[in-house]
């Protein structure tokens, strides 16, 4: 335990990494708190109050139906972290999964690999709208459009350390001792794919965040009733020659969290593998 | 010996290119034929009979089991027949080549954009390491892979089109517009592309210039009493155009079907904003026909570089 206090300690020796930190941390707090601790209802429409720019009573201004645009940033923040966090996790997931067979099975390597490259000739977005488009818009569709999307670019990182990590001699000491397969698999190489899988986790929780309020601008994301960053911005663009302030925040919220998602990455990857330092 | 070496290697990448285009025509047709709305009933309309849904079914040969829809596909794509547009009534090949041209000026003038920021940002980053200038350079990186393009165009547009008025607000002029009027066109998009993909090419930039500069030979090179620019202009960024190139190369291959947010923003008539179209109405074909270009596209662009690296590189060409 004392070993993860000293890693922290330098982790946040680095002060744009602890203001990245507490940036999420707080955009965090504020999406689950929020609808408590906020004056306005996400959702209120007051007609009276429509476009008012930023002032005292209103800090972000209202948008074309009324609503407190700081209130629907946070209320909205529940459902861009939710879908960014989810894909992470499962693109890591099945990403790690794929990677691990791929370097370690030289029989299915080739195979696996050519269907890597076949997805991600698709670029990104293009891949989401067509997954999107044929599931249906959905925050649960969007997860896991995304979740493909991202997959095989975490399964070639975690590919590329498995075949390094198989060649070392402690695994083949550990491989000479007689231990089964799954156990070398999960219990001595996945270990060491830790940092790599760390920091893929961080810099595609980014991606999806950015993916997603794409897919969401364009129309076949969550659907256009639910506030995330991306519809926000997407409904502000009528106005916005009027009322800057409805496209100018919400788009605000998603540059400073996805920035803050990739200092955080960076920092765990210098903290993790002091060779990287510096180096991309 | 070297040659037989060299064609090896060569073949072995264009049988893997091969596969790979494979999958991706699987890859897409799949994607096409799994999606829930019906295109005949959306091209006919609610007051269609059913015997003109089953009619107009079979004339685009949408009763075939899927086995054989495919295959057909293939054959037809292989002929260069990529079908027909079901809303523009028009055949795929032609809907595409005329949206070829903005996606693909955008393309070229983005990448030109990115290059000029990012192999000046990436050179002095890797000179000044850990200095100011390379922390600078490393947040702006960051801060363009954090921002999304639409919102960045949307920003833009606001200040430099609406306020001050110095570009067109959309679109790519009139039909036939002169080349200095769609040039003023594109700027702004390019603007937003450029930037926002020079991340990469800085990376990519100082990573090279940095394993260059650690070398032996940049040490003889300076003891020799060379002055530093030639050092670093003569010595390191010759010996990194290769990776330079090949970052080029991707970035351009990127663009080509990942300005599909940002051709849509301003409301340029390209292949991504033909895309978005397309999904919305649910025209297969079309839809089909572009994301089999755009992949391929990006598969042929790769293996381009792949063959590049091979032929540029010495100590690649002799494995």
């Amino acid at each position: 335990m004392a070993d993860w206090r000293e890693s922290f300690r330098v982790l946040f020796a680095r002060r744009v990494v602890l203001m990245a930190a507490v940036l999420l941390i707080g955009m965090l707090l504020m999406a689950i708190l929020c609808t408590w601790v906020l004056p306005y209802e996400p959702m209120a429409m007051k007609v009276s109050q429509r476009l008012k720019a930023p002032s005292l009573t209103h800090w972000a201004g209202t948008d074309e139906l009324g609503r407190d645009i700081t209130s629907r940033i946070f209320y909205g923040a529940r459902y861009s972290l939710t879908i960014g966090a989810c894909t992470a996790f499962f693109a890591a997931l099945f990403g790690t999964l794929m990677g691990l067979l791929a370097g370690f099975f030289k029989s299915l390597d080739a195979v696996l690999m050519r269907l890597v490259d076949a997805m991600m000739a698709f670029p990104d977005i293009l891949l989401g709208i067509a997954l999107v488009s044929i599931l249906g818009a959905s925050p649960v569709n969007v997860i896991l459009a995304l979740t493909l999307v991202y997959t095989p670019r975490v399964a070639r990182v975690v590919r590329a350390s498995t075949l390094v990590i198989r060649e070392l001699p402690y695994i083949e000491a550990a491989h000479a001792v007689g231990l089964s397969t799954p156990r070398l698999l999960f219990k001595h190489i996945l270990p060491n794919l830790m940092s790599p899988i760390l920091v893929q986790l961080s810099f595609i929780f980014a991606y999806a965040l950015l993916a997603e309020a794409g897919l969401s601008f364009l129309g076949v994301g969550v659907g256009a009733e639910i506030p995330t960053w991306g519809t926000m911005v997407a409904s502000s663009t009528q106005y916005a020659d009027r009322a800057l302030w409805t496209l100018l925040f919400p788009g605000l919220a998603i540059v400073l969290t996805a920035l803050s998602l990739q200092v955080l990455g960076d920092g765990v990857r210098d903290l993790l593998d002091p060779r990287l330092k510096g180096n991309t | 010996m070297n040659f037989n070496h060299l064609g090896r290697s060569l073949a072995g990448r264009f049988g893997g290119m091969l596969a790979v285009l494979s999958l991706v025509s699987v890859l897409v047709f799949i994607l096409t034929r799994l999606a829930a709305g019906d295109p005949i009933a959306l091209l006919l309309g609610d007051q269609a009979s059913l015997q003109d849904i089953e009619l107009t079914r079979q004339r685009y040969g949408l009763d075939q089991p899927l086995l054989a829809q495919f295959l057909y596909w293939a054959t037809e794509i292989l002929k260069g027949n990529l079908g027909q547009s079901i809303f523009l009534q028009m055949p795929v090949t032609q809907v595409l080549l005329d949206r070829v041209e903005p996606t693909l000026s955008l393309a070229v003038l983005a990448v030109s954009m990115a290059m000029l920021i990012g192999v000046p940002c990436g050179i002095a980053a890797a000179v000044w390491r850990g200095k100011l200038i390379d922390q600078c350079v490393s947040t702006l990186a960051m801060l363009g892979a954090s921002m999304p393009s639409f919102w960045m165009g949307l920003v833009l547009i606001q200040l430099f089109a609406v306020g001050a008025g110095w570009f067109p607000v959309s679109g790519y002029g009139d039909p036939g517009a002169p080349w200095n009027i769609r040039l003023h066109h594109l700027l702004l998009p390019a603007f937003v592309l450029g930037t926002l993909n020079s991340a990469l090419i800085i990376r990519f930039t100082r990573a090279s210039m940095l394993d260059i500069l650690n070398e032996d030979y940049i040490r003889t090179a300076r003891s020799k009493g060379l002055s530093e620019i030639s050092v670093v202009l003569n010595h390191g960024l010759r010996n990194a155009l290769v990776p330079i190139l090949t970052v080029f190369g991707l970035t351009l291959a990127l663009m080509i079907g990942g300005a599909v947010v940002t051709e849509t923003v301003f409301n340029l008539p390209g292949l991504g904003n033909l895309v978005v179209r397309a999904v919305l109405r649910r025209d297969y074909p079309v839809i089909q026909g572009a994301l089999l270009a755009i992949a391929g596209v990006y598969v042929i662009i790769n293996f381009l570089i792949d063959v590049l690296y091979l032929v540029a590189d010495p100590r690649v060409r002799h494995g």
